[in-house]
């Protein structure tokens, strides 16, 4: 790589404006200036320091003690601006207040707790298949029949929402991760909508509009157990229905972009169905749903020789990190031979997505039941992007599928 | 400086441990010293919370859990204080007698069974040496303008660790009662009544637990929270080399006493995906087919680890000569 010569943090890619449509759209090449201009640039725009490497980016994601997420991961700074809305108790908190909220959220979503949803999401995902191939020919728009289908059949209900308004959830979530970027055209077309959805969100987080068996109830049964204040308990449940939504849906999008796009991974799956959790967090390596997260410097920190200032923010790029050519061989490839273990689609250190293992039975589900019933996957048009300041998001994702025989 | 023979630093190394250096050592109260850990390269530490404790493993071979009482906003060092037992068992003699800045310690963990839960005010109630995984859980009581009060007995002051350190910091929150000057803790003048919102902490030997449990009759019984300080041994079940099987590969491996079960099954060519690789994030959760895992992760319930039908195969390993893994 040329990225060792030492630009300085003066360099043109310091006046880009990464929540541009055309960065957005592409972030690459914009990932590919900002790793080689150094390991630390200053965006002159809004003031922030940037992170792109993956060395930076995940040293600053583990250290809480110098990084804090209690003013805020997206560009506001909470100490100078009001939050749009009460902030979350686990994202946007710090020790010692993200300690209760995270070790009850982290025991309602441990691995061994889902494992009775197993069976039920496995069943749902060969059914939603089945009704796919049989009802849409064999070209479809994979992103809304499937991505976005799938979880919105199996969250709610894990969750113990009810039927009614469901179709408000994923506006809500792209509302709140537009919210993390500047207030620019995006956040100015979600404003109509802010209160209405709001209120929705938040009525369906009290302990009577949710059903007695689902995470939500769980989340309330902590409340009574003294492990939560029952003031907490509502907004717990809130970061379920605004992270675990519009994540998982461009998550899965990302893995099946993937397979159309690498017929040779779609075989070797289809040859080893149990590779498919590898391959969903392969996916989410590749394409790094949530793009970027902010934090705030708790002091004056040196950061490989550049001092990021107290009270500064800083943009740590996931995606970017995700394909830094120094940690990954061929970072641009998607492979499901290489072991994606250490990427930090999830984060890294304490607010590790807590939801990760929700999203990966989610993936596991949906792809075991394509790979059993689908020989080939491939594109059949111009796939679209939505827009989204945080998420690499998905509008449209024309597909051509042969099932098996 | 004690220079290790290579057969002692090994020891020490057993998988699911990191190899800390002693960075200090200081005698806090008659028969307990403090003992300070860093990591030979400074590097972070794994994250903790007030309550959790580590696995110390010694050169000896022994092996015992000491509660953090550091601070959790240093990522560089551990602080434990270490009470010398009777007959110097698990350890407690060597670390006095022997262990010396310089040296090498494995460490387990951290893992929390006894975390600190939001409450409007706390009463935290100490025995002894139980005052160790009180003491953060007081540093961020007073950090978050919650009411507190720490009730600390012990037979003799000259016996009571941190004194200095509590009175100069949080003056009269804290009320010491030696037993020789002030005979026994009066629980129930602090007890009595039961104020909405109040959670009780409470570490000592078992008769102390008992006493509070008492006092606190009718209160609800999630407000009071114990930890007993015991001698439990936390050595790996097995400090011998097992067979792990792997069923869907048709692969055995042997996994020997300084690897993980991730590495060796890694090796052995099954795919498993890992992020955090000290037992907290879940990601490498594995079924088990036949077989006891000895489990020691954070992960994990108690119902989960009785099942036994799954383990976390970066830190945690065998019981028994053979493990059959679903990969
Ligand atoms: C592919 C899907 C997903 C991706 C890519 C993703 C990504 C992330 C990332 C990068 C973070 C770290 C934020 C930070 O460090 O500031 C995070 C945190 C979080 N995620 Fe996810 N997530 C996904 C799915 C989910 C699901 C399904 C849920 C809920 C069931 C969820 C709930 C959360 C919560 C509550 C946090 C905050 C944790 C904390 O701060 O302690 N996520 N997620």
């Amino acid at each position: 790589m040329t990225g060792t010569t030492h630009v300085p943090a003066t360099s043109v890619v310091g006046d880009a404006d990464p929540f541009a449509p055309e960065h957005l759209l592409h972030p690459g090449p914009l990932h590919r200036a900002l790793r080689a201009a150094g390991p630390v640039v200053h965006l002159r725009r809004y003031d922030v320091h940037a992170l792109a490497r993956h060395r930076e980016v995940r040293a600053a994601l583990v250290d809480w003690q110098n990084f804090r997420s209690g003013a805020g991961v997206g560009l506001a700074n909470f100490r100078h601006e009001t939050p749009w809305r009460p902030p979350s108790l686990l994202l946007e908190a710090d020790p010692p207040h993200h300690d209760a909220p995270r070790s009850v959220l982290r025991d309602v979503l441990a691995p061994p707790a889902l494992r009775r949803l197993r069976e039920k999401w496995q069943s749902t995902a060969e059914e939603l298949v089945d009704a796919v191939l049989a009802e849409q020919e064999e070209e479809f728009d994979a992103f809304a029949t499937l991505a976005a289908a799938f979880p919105l059949k199996v969250f709610p209900d894990a969750v113990g929402l009810g039927p009614d308004g469901r179709e408000n959830l994923l506006p809500y979530g792209n509302m709140a991760f537009n919210a993390f970027g500047p207030r620019n055209d995006l956040v100015t077309a979600d404003a109509p909508r802010v209160a209405e959805l709001s209120a929705w969100v938040d009525a369906r987080c009290r302990r009577e509009a949710l059903d007695e068996n689902g995470f939500g109830a769980r989340i309330w049964a902590a409340a009574d157990r003294g492990d939560l204040t029952h003031d907490q308990a509502p907004r717990v449940v809130r970061s379920l229905l605004t992270a675990g939504v519009d994540t998982t849906v461009h998550g899965l999008a990302a893995a099946l972009y993937a397979f159309a796009t690498h017929p040779e991974e779609w075989q070797r799956l289809r040859e080893r169905p149990e590779l498919a959790r590898v391959a969903f967090d392969e996916a989410v390596r590749w394409q790094s749903p949530v793009q970027t997260f902010f934090r705030t410097a708790t002091a004056d920190i040196d950061v490989a020789g550049t001092v990021v200032p107290e009270g500064s923010k800083i943009l740590m790029f996931l995606g970017s990190a995700n394909r830094d050519p120094d940690r990954w061989d061929d970072a641009d490839r998607f492979d499901l031979g290489r072991d994606p273990s250490g990427h930090v689609g999830f984060g890294m250190g304490i607010h590790q997505c807590v939801g990760q293992h929700v999203a990966r039975l989610e993936a596991e589900s949906l792809l075991t039941a394509l790979a059993r019933r689908v020989e080939r996957i491939e594109l059949c048009g111009e796939p679209r992007r939505h827009l989204n300041n945080t998420l690499r998001s998905w509008a449209f994702l024309p597909v051509r599928v042969r099932p098996a025989r | 400086m004690v220079v290790h023979s290579l057969a002692q630093s090994r020891r020490i190394q057993t998988a699911g441990t990191v190899t800390l250096t002693v960075r200090a050592k200081e005698v806090v109260a008659d028969g307990v010293v403090s003992l300070v850990l860093a990591r030979p390269d400074d590097g972070r530490l794994p994250d903790w919370t007030p309550g959790s404790h580590i696995d110390l493993v010694l050169p000896d071979g022994t092996s015992r859990q000491y509660s953090l009482c550091g601070d959790r906003w240093d990522a560089h060092t551990y602080r434990i204080a270490v009470l010398r037992e009777p007959a110097g068992r698990g350890g407690s003699a060597y670390v006095h007698d022997r262990l010396a800045p310089g040296d090498l310690v494995g460490v387990g963990g951290p893992r929390n069974h006894f975390t600190l839960a939001p409450a409007e005010r706390y009463v935290f109630i100490a025995g002894g040496i139980g005052i160790t995984p009180l003491l953060p859980m007081v540093r961020q009581a007073a950090q978050t303008d919650i009411d507190w009060r720490l009730l600390y007995g012990g037979r003799t002051r000259a016996t009571m660790a941190f004194l200095d350190e509590l009175s100069a910091a949080y003056g009269d929150r804290v009320d010491i009662v030696p037993q020789d000057e002030r005979g026994l803790l009066d629980l129930d003048a602090w007890l009595n009544r039961h104020f909405p919102g109040t959670k009780v902490y409470c570490c000592g030997p078992a008769p102390l637990l008992a006493a509070v449990a008492r006092s606190c009759g009718d209160w609800p019984a999630h407000d009071l929270r114990t930890e007993r300080f015991t001698a439990a041994d936390s050595a790996p079940v097995r400090q011998t080399p097992f067979e792990v099987e792997l069923r869907r590969s048709r692969v055995t491996v042997t996994v020997s006493a300084d690897t993980s079960v991730l590495q060796a099954v890694r090796q052995a060519g099954a795919d498993v995906l890992s992020s955090c690789e000290q037992g907290t994030c879940g990601t490498c959760l594995t079924p088990v087919l036949d077989g006891t895992p000895d489990h020691r992760d954070s992960v994990l319930g108690d119902h989960e680890r009785a099942a036994g039908d799954c383990m976390l195969p970066c830190v945690s390993r065998s019981c028994g000569d053979r493990l059959v893994l679903d990969l």
